[in-house]
């Protein structure tokens, strides 16, 4: 039960494990993609998914290696098992997309993402948001008498945490990057 | 210095129609004469013209066109391409590099528009890698599975003077798909047609593309197993109409005989096919007893519609070769008894004749024109057919016979009205002295009519068999099956002489209406030397079948006799 592995012009086996892809569970999944850093390349990706009614439940992308022109995208997708197939044979197709990784089923990979919020209070409150940023080992970056702007860095599910407290807190402006993900271990995704 | 890529390349001719922008390049053109510049009369018969071209001769077909209009006007031609998996390069001029995003004159942002419609393209803002991407673009558009690029060079960048790098030193694209299939899976399939009871090849546009070798093989491997085989509409010719073997085209307008195989098959193997809603029908009924197979070189198309047992990435032609190779080093086995018993139920299918139709005396059937027309010409091993689409294009699949790839142009994926004839002159092109034959419906036939100046200019002796029902036959069949016979605008009431349409562009026009002349009328047609405009008025209200309506599964099909009230269910209505 091989997950799909495109790596163009190398790998020898078919790529296609048979799992039920024709099943109504939809999973969410994270996919790195090295592509060239080329005018339009991440124009490419998006159509791709806006044109086939794929979901981005989050995107991320810069460039990784500044000598060889590539860049990493990190995408969040939702979808049944067949149209997770589908989304990475597609990006696979993509003439500078060089190589598609499903983190999620590759083996054990760390997700993390960075946000920033905004938090508008005082007395009680500004007490109670310092205290759970503390919990939650978020940094304050900037600060007037009457607010605070904490940095936190985790899983999408962390920051959701803090933020639906922060909510009641006097939350004003949330930022997030979306998720960069790498796989765990010495080996390399790409 | 495109000139010289394109020289490179082998490109011989070219398919264009000059503006503002690509002016420098026409300039390069006008200087040499290795290749061929065809003017057309309008962009999309460029791209069209360069398909047909693609098709027949196996070569990338070439584009030039100008900036904003010229590039927004190849728009249906590059999707079609895509959809078809044809190749082609086009090459659009752009306002000059520090113009652009200014809304100058004739700008238009090509590779934004485009994007989606081409397997890959190019904005050229340096000339020193203009050469590189030309020749990086003929390697995508013909690599892998093969599709529509194109480049959008700016004016500035045409005139400024770089070094040329040549076709052989032009940096290897990483761009590399996979060609060798699996040989664990190979060995998997070859298992399974050992075994198979009622094993069918369903086979597709992605033999011809493969190149002749592949159909060859194909060939091969049919005889040798006395497997039935099928194709897509885009599949025909890769096996040869008259072999025994051949069950005829399936899908919605497919034989009664190939449709039910498929459906009651054990054994499905799909050599370079796309699983087509055009062919599987209600997917969930479509061959439910069967393992199915899968060779396709696009990763993409595995597990896209139908579900595979066997998926085999890589070349038809490689996979075929390894295919053979293994079942033959196993003893070239297959399963007689049960092979015996299918093939007596395949008889019995075909024994209803599906394609069965009464000629009248009065009036042309559609049907008989194209069996004549058929039976008139299959000798010449140089005839090649294009179609435009609708009923026509249906009924030439169904009663003309193909024996060898790449003599068949249709445009199947996106069903572009205005493709056959344009594609008829690309054709052409490549093969100067044979008989190509554009089998057209009237209506389809005026959307790129304006190429008949291209047809008359260059002396390309294209035939254009109009079948004539003045109406929008598909349509108004649909609208009668479905939509309780209110025929809302499917006919024209303004249809032009044809006849005097072609004299009016210096070409010849033949009128013909009653049976009994049909014959001659066909033949002075195909003896005349020169674009001939065959006007051929048939019955006006026939219809197309086999038809699998849609939302149905492949044993529900209607045939001509059979009534055809209340076929369609409401579900289906609201498929295409
Ligand atoms: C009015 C109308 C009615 C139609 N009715 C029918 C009908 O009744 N029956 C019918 O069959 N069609 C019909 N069509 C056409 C239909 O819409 C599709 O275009 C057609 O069925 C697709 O053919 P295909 O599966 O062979 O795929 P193609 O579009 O030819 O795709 C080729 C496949 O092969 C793969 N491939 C390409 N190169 C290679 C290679 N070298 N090696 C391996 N694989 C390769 C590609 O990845 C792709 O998956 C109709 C069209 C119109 C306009
Ligand atoms: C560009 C374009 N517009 C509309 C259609 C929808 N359409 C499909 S078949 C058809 C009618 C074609 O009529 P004609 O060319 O006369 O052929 P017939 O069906 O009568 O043989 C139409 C309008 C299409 N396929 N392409």
């Amino acid at each position: 039960m091989s997950p799909l592995h495109i790596k163009k012009g190398s790998t020898k086996h078919s790529a296609y494990n048979l799992r039920p892809t024709f099943s109504d569970v939809q999973e969410t999944h994270t996919i790195a993609v090295l592509v060239d850093n080329e005018a339009g390349v991440l124009a490419r990706v998006i159509g791709l998914f806006s044109g086939r009614g794929y979901n981005i439940d989050s995107l991320t992308v810069a460039e990784v290696d500044h000598e060889g022109h590539r860049s990493r995208i990190t995408i969040v997708t939702t979808g049944t098992p067949q149209v997770i197939e589908q989304i990475k044979a597609q990006l696979g197709r993509i003439v500078p997309v060089h190589e598609v990784h499903d983190l999620t089923v590759e083996g054990p990979s760390v997700e993390r993402e960075l946000a920033l919020l905004k938090v508008a209070n005082q007395g009680e409150k500004r007490v109670e948001a310092l205290r759970l940023a503390d919990i939650f080992r978020a940094n304050v970056v900037d600060s007037t008498l009457e607010s605070f702007v904490f940095q936190i860095t985790g899983t999408p599910d962390k920051i959701d945490a803090f933020a639906d407290l922060m909510r009641p807190l006097g939350l004003v402006e949330l930022a997030r990057t979306g998720v960069a993900a790498l796989s765990r271990g010495v080996g390399s995704t790409a | 210095m495109v000139v010289q890529a394109l020289k490179d390349q082998g490109v011989d001719v070219v398919f264009g129609y000059p503006g503002g922008a690509v002016l420098p390049i026409y300039d390069e053109i006008f200087q040499q004469n290795d290749i061929r510049h065809i003017l057309v009369r309008h962009e999309q018969g460029a791209v069209h013209a360069a398909e047909g071209y693609a098709r027949a001769t196996g070569k990338p077909g070439v584009v030039l066109v100008t900036s904003g209009p010229g590039a927004t006007n190849a728009v249906t031609g590059l999707t079609d391409a895509l959809m078809d998996s044809i190749p082609i390069v086009v090459l659009t001029g752009q306002v000059p590099t520090f113009m652009i995003g200014s809304d100058a004159f004739q700008e238009a942002d090509t590779v934004g528009i485009t994007r989606p419609c081409t397997k890959h393209n190019w904005l050229v803002k340096d000339t020193a890698r203009l050469s590189g991407i030309i020749h990086e673009a003929f390697h995508v558009a013909t690599s892998g599975r093969p599709g529509p690029v194109l480049i959008d060079i700016p004016k500035d960048v045409q005139f400024a003077t770089d070094d040329y790098t040549p076709k052989t030193k032009a940096t290897v694209s990483h761009y590399q798909p996979q060609l060798k299939g699996d040989m664990d899976t190979i060995t998997e399939l070859v298992e399974a047609i050992e075994r198979a009871e009622r094993p069918i090849f369903y086979t597709g546009g992605g033999v011809i593309n493969s190149g002749p070798a592949a159909s060859q093989l194909l060939r091969e491997l049919v005889e040798a197993t006395g497997f039935p085989i099928t194709s897509t509409l885009m599949g025909l010719g890769a096996y040869p109409a008259s072999g025994d073997k051949w069950l005829g085209m399936l899908g919605m307008h497919g034989l009664y005989e190939a449709n039910l195989a498929m459906h009651d098959c054990d054994l499905m193997i799909n050599v370079g096919a796309r699983f087509d809603d055009r062919i599987t029908g209600r997917i969930d009924a479509f061959s439910p007893k069967s393992k199915k197979a899968h060779i396709d070189i696009d990763p993409s198309s595995i597990n896209k519609v139908i579900k595979t047992d066997m998926p085999i990435i890589g070349d038809v032609g490689h996979v075929l070769e390894d295919v053979l190779k293994v079942w033959k080093a196993r003893g070239r086995k297959v399963n007689r008894e049960g092979l015996a018993k299918w093939w007596a139920r395949i008889e019995e299918w075909r024994a209803v004749d599906c394609l069965g139709f009464k000629p009248s005396p009065k009036t042309i059937k559609p049907q008989h024109a194209l069996a004549r027309l058929e039976a008139l010409t299959k000798d010449r091993k140089d005839r090649f057919i294009c179609t435009e689409v609708g009923q026509h294009q249906m009924w030439a699949a169904q009663y003309m016979g193909f024996e060898d790839p790449n003599h068949w142009m249709t445009s199947g994926g996106l069903g572009t009205m205005g493709y056959g004839f344009p594609a008829s002159i690309g054709v052409q092109m490549g093969h100067p002295d044979a008989l190509v034959i554009n089998v057209a419906g009237e209506a389809s036939w005026l959307m790129n009519m304006q190429e008949m100046g291209t047809a008359v200019q260059y002396r390309l002796p294209v035939k254009q068999f109009i079948l004539n029902n003045e109406r929008l036959g598909m349509v108004r069949q649909w609208q009668e099956l479905l939509h309780g016979e209110r025929y809302s605008h499917s006919w024209s009431e303004a249809l032009p002489d044809f006849v005097k349409l072609a004299e009016a562009f210096g070409a010849k026009g033949i009128l013909c209406t009653d049976p009994a002349d049909l014959d001659d009328a066909i033949m002075e047609m195909v003896n005349h030397d020169g674009p001939v405009i065959f006007d051929c008025l048939v019955e006006k209200h026939e219809n197309c079948f086999p038809m699998i309506p849609s939302g149905e599964p492949h044993n529900k099909m209607l045939l001509g006799e059979a009534s055809t009230k209340d076929a369609i269910g409401s579900k289906g209505a609201v498929l295409v």
